[in-house]
């Protein structure tokens, strides 16, 4: 429509309804009130851990082990060096388990299972699991391997109970992913005389992978964080460990344990390993994400 | 590139050729130590060099005769389902060496089913089967015992839309053919480049070989595609709409590759368009609603069709 055509009358008709920019207004007024609800506690959060964690970050903070000195206002109550290590050995042995055994089971379920009834109870056992709160897997290896065996808790104990935790996560991740590759792919390396197997590992896991990845990492940030499964499997104690077969520490436990310390020192202590946490799971996320910006499907 | 498989001399084909697994065709003349390893599910297979079988056919041709006006695929009573559907409803047929042949017909006619069926792809739907004979050089490629492998490493395929694999240079998606089927990987720069050059891309490539494949242009795109299929040394190579998703010049280009390409490899195309039924086939067929109207040359068909079906068809009144 030309300039010269817009009469008066015209611009009446397809004027806006002061009505209609009343409900525009509202509703974008409560869309943004609840984002910024949901902001509140999340700033908050940020602001406490950096206000309060910070102050008892230093050197000795994370080279030290905590020397359960809790009143003794002379002696040192030490650092989180244990606890850190402790959640890194936990976490990449339960990754150990938890990725080759999720990402195999999104594999069958995509590339052999289809539809198939099997297929269908494995998928609904897998959202069942995804549910199941992690005290729940920290009871049923608590039970089975330590009540049912009569053992010690163990860092390998609490490493199983996280990758049962992990291991829907990594499933449902992955299968998603590779339910991304089209099909024509895996037809047209099918049509060339491929076998299947090297179909999936030439062709459908290298195009999956960046989005796997993202999968991985996020399950195992999610794991990295989790209390529950680990209070009563790997337990606690002071000294940094190797040994995955005795107590170990981790960031989780050690914070639960420090903040219902009465000695302030050691609640401050809880800050600076929670903040210490939240920094090494952001990290992970930021290499998922820079990793999924590589993705090449979807 | 020599693709072409067929020995003018061999003449020793037995009687009871025809009912050989595919897995005993004689190895490539230019590759002898690419032998096919599909004998590897028949447990009495002989050896290798037994064969000479390759020019082994129904159609029992007088020794001597050259491999012209021979049989490459011919489809004996044909039915595909998809679960209890049946597609398609008993097609015999016959793809002579050497030639393009082009399918037409209304959609869902089972056009695609059909070359689907060639070359077992049609199974890897969940539910879809199929039942009858395919007769590749007088082997059922339905046959018990045969590798179905082995029968897709004879006969390739390209699909509607060009899907190089996205996360493969231009060399790896035209050698992932060689890798992905376990063929000698010997001399692979040298495959690689016969086959591009074969599929007409070389020069547009030669100097990126190490670029992203899905980076190239729609028509270079499917022409990747060709020379992937082309350099696992197929003898027949089904064309699924190959230019249904390019534009008017991309499928020119293909169009004239198909037309080099039939002097090595036997086409099946299936077309949409009539126009390029006409202008790149020898052959025509006519298929509806699951069966063969009408085959015959192409000129034919298309002027002088026997069946007021395909005459309907071909002058535009339906489909």
């Amino acid at each position: 429509m030309s300039a010269q055509s817009a009469s008066p009358s015209t611009l009446e008709r397809f004027a806006v309804s002061s009505a209609r920019r009343r409900r525009d207004r509202v509703a974008r007024g409560s869309i943004l009130a609840a984002t910024a609800l949901a902001l509140i506690p999340l700033v908050l959060i940020v602001y406490y851990l950096l206000e309060k964690g910070l102050g008892s970050w230093s050197t000795g903070f994370f080279t030290t082990d905590p020397t359960g000195n809790t009143f003794f206002k002379t002696s040192s109550i030490g650092g989180i060096k244990s606890a850190i290590l402790g959640t890194i050995e936990i976490v990449a042995l339960a990754s150990a388990i938890a990725v080759p055994v999720g990402v195999g089971v999104a594999l069958w379920l995509v590339e052999y299972g289809r539809g198939s009834v099997f297929a269908q109870l494995v998928r609904f056992f897998v959202d069942v699991l995804t549910g199941v709160p992690s005290i729940v897997f920290g009871l049923f290896i608590y039970i089975v391997l330590i009540v049912g065996t009569g053992g010690t808790y163990a860092g390998y104990k609490g490493s199983l109970a996280l990758s049962l935790l992990m291991l829907p996560v990594v499933i449902r991740s992955a299968e998603v992913v590779l339910q991304l590759v089209p099909s024509a792919l895996r037809e047209s390396a099918l049509a060339l005389g491929a076998p299947r197997w090297k179909v999936i590992a030439r062709v459908v896991l290298p195009t999956a992978l960046p989005g796997m990845v993202t999968g991985v990492l996020l399950a195992v940030a999610r794991g990295a964080g989790e209390t529950a499964p680990l209070l009563f499997t790997a337990a606690y104690t002071h000294l940094t460990t190797f040994n995955l077969g005795s107590f170990m520490n981790s960031l989780p436990v050690q914070i639960y344990n420090d903040v219902t310390s009465p000695t302030t020192a050691v609640v401050n202590r809880a800050w600076g390993a929670a903040l210490t946490l939240v920094v090494m799971i952001l990290l992970l996320n930021i290499v998922a994400r820079l990793i999924s910006r590589r993705s090449r499907v979807a | 590139m020599r693709l072409l498989r067929r020995n003018p001399d061999s003449t020793t084909a037995g009687p009871g050729a025809q009912d050989r697994p595919l897995g005993e065709r004689e190895p490539a003349q230019s590759e002898p130590s690419a032998q096919r390893r599909q004998t590897g599910q028949d447990p009495d297979s002989p050896e290798p060099a037994a064969g000479a079988s390759a020019v082994a056919g129904p159609e029992k041709r007088a020794p001597g005769t050259s491999s012209a006006g021979a049989v490459a695929v011919k489809l004996e009573g044909l039915r595909a389902f998809y679960g209890s559907a049946e597609q398609l409803k008993g097609v015999d047929l016959d793809f002579p060496a050497n030639e393009v042949t082009a399918i037409i017909g209304p959609s869902g006619c089972g056009k695609s089913t059909l070359i689907r069926c060639i070359n077992r792809m049609h199974e890897e739907i969940p539910g879809a089967r199929a039942e009858g004979r395919v007769l590749l050089e007088g082997a059922d490629v339905y046959g018990p015992g045969v590798d179905v492998v082995a029968v897709r490493r004879a006969i390739g395929m390209v699909f509607q839309k060009p899907n190089p694999f996205p996360t493969m240079s231009i060399f790896d998606n035209v050698a992932a053919g060689l890798r992905l089927s376990s063929r000698s990987r010997h001399d692979l720069p040298a495959k690689v480049e016969s086959a591009l050059r074969g599929a007409g891309l070389w020069d547009e490539v030669s100097d990126r070989l190490d670029q992203p494949g899905a980076g190239l242009s729609g028509g270079q795109q499917q022409r990747l595609c060709i020379a992937r299929s082309l350099a696992v040394d197929p003898e027949v190579i089904l064309m699924d709409e190959p230019c249904s998703a390019l534009d008017p010049i991309a499928t020119l280009k293909i169009e004239e590759l198909i037309d080099v390409l039939k002097q090595h490899v036997s086409i099946v195309i299936v077309t949409h368009n009539m126009q390029q039924a006409a202008r790149v086939a020898d052959r025509t067929a006519f298929m509806l609603d699951g069966r063969l109207v009408e085959v015959g040359a192409t000129q034919q068909i298309f002027t002088t069709p026997a069946d007021t079906r395909t005459e309907e068809y071909v002058t535009g009144k339906f489909g």
